[in-house]
């Protein structure tokens, strides 16, 4: 039988293939989208019609409410998970060299969940009057 | 094609790229929604910043929106409002092509013409709220 592949010797005897996480990261990245479609709309007309000052009071004030610093952490959560996954992705496609890609790979990991977390702390604070 | 030990690597078939291609309508759509994807990424640190501050310091959240107010955060603010709609409205026309719609090549340029549009009316539209919201305080 006539062997079909594309990949090198090195690369089969490396055992380099699919990390068979690809299906997982496809499927978060849509749900996430899915939520993050009327969530992102509510909150930049949430922002631009009730909070813009530049007194955080009425940011506040806002947040004081359960349903929109429920509806605001939920928003950033997802908002956060998805720019993970796409920056994930373009990292994986743009670097090649592997001490670069896996620093860019942890960077954009770490900056991602520290800020949500860190905007969630924010949120609650505010929500909580601490 | 068939694995061949002796074949030196620079003999390979190469994928053809984007210099070689003609510029068309969808593959710009596609560049774009990478590129407004990673600016809003690089947003969020912004969002971060503003939530971080009204919580944690007044003064802060005081100069980050004479900041969001000056001539270049105005740029910066309209050019994530822009962002924020093509990724958004691309999004959803990506969301349809994963149900399995939307795939002749006539609707993939009508879908991304309309995705380009509404993006444009919709970047107006949230500026005429937010500077009529501004002017009512």
């Amino acid at each position: 039988m006539k062997k079909s592949n594309l990949r090198t010797p090195l690369a089969n005897a490396k055992g380099m293939g699919s990390a068979k996480e690809g299906t997982a990261h496809f499927i978060h990245q849509r749900v996430t989208a899915i939520a993050l479609i009327p969530l992102t709309i509510w909150f930049v007309f949430s922002i631009i019609s009730f909070v813009v000052s530049d007194d955080s009071s009425k940011l506040a004030a806002w947040l004081y409410s359960g349903v929109n610093a429920g509806a605001t952490i939920f928003m950033l959560v997802a908002l956060f998970y998805h720019a993970k996954l796409g920056v994930q992705v373009v990292i994986e496609d743009y670097l090649h060299c592997p001490c670069i890609k896996l620093s860019a790979l942890l960077a954009n990991t770490f900056f991602m969940y520290g800020a949500a977390l860190i905007s969630v702390i924010a949120v609650l604070k505010l929500h909580l009057h601490l | 094609m068939t694995t061949d030990d002796t074949t030196p690597a620079h003999t390979r078939p190469t994928s053809p790229h984007l210099t070689i291609y003609k510029w068309q309508i969808t593959m710009v759509m596609s560049i774009l929604h990478r590129a407004t994807g990673l600016a809003l990424a690089f947003g969020t640190v912004f969002l971060v910043a503003w939530l971080w501050a009204a919580a944690y310091s007044p003064d802060c959240f005081t100069w980050l929106h004479g900041f969001f107010g000056s001539f270049i955060g105005k740029i910066m603010m309209f050019g994530w409002t822009v962002a924020f709609y093509y990724h958004l409205l691309n999004g959803i026309r990506h969301l349809g092509w994963d149900l399995g719609h939307g795939f002749e090549l006539r609707t993939v340029d009508i879908t991304g013409i309309i995705v380009g549009v509404s993006c444009g009316a919709l970047t107006i539209v949230t500026w005429i709220i937010a500077f009529s919201v501004k002017g009512a305080m």
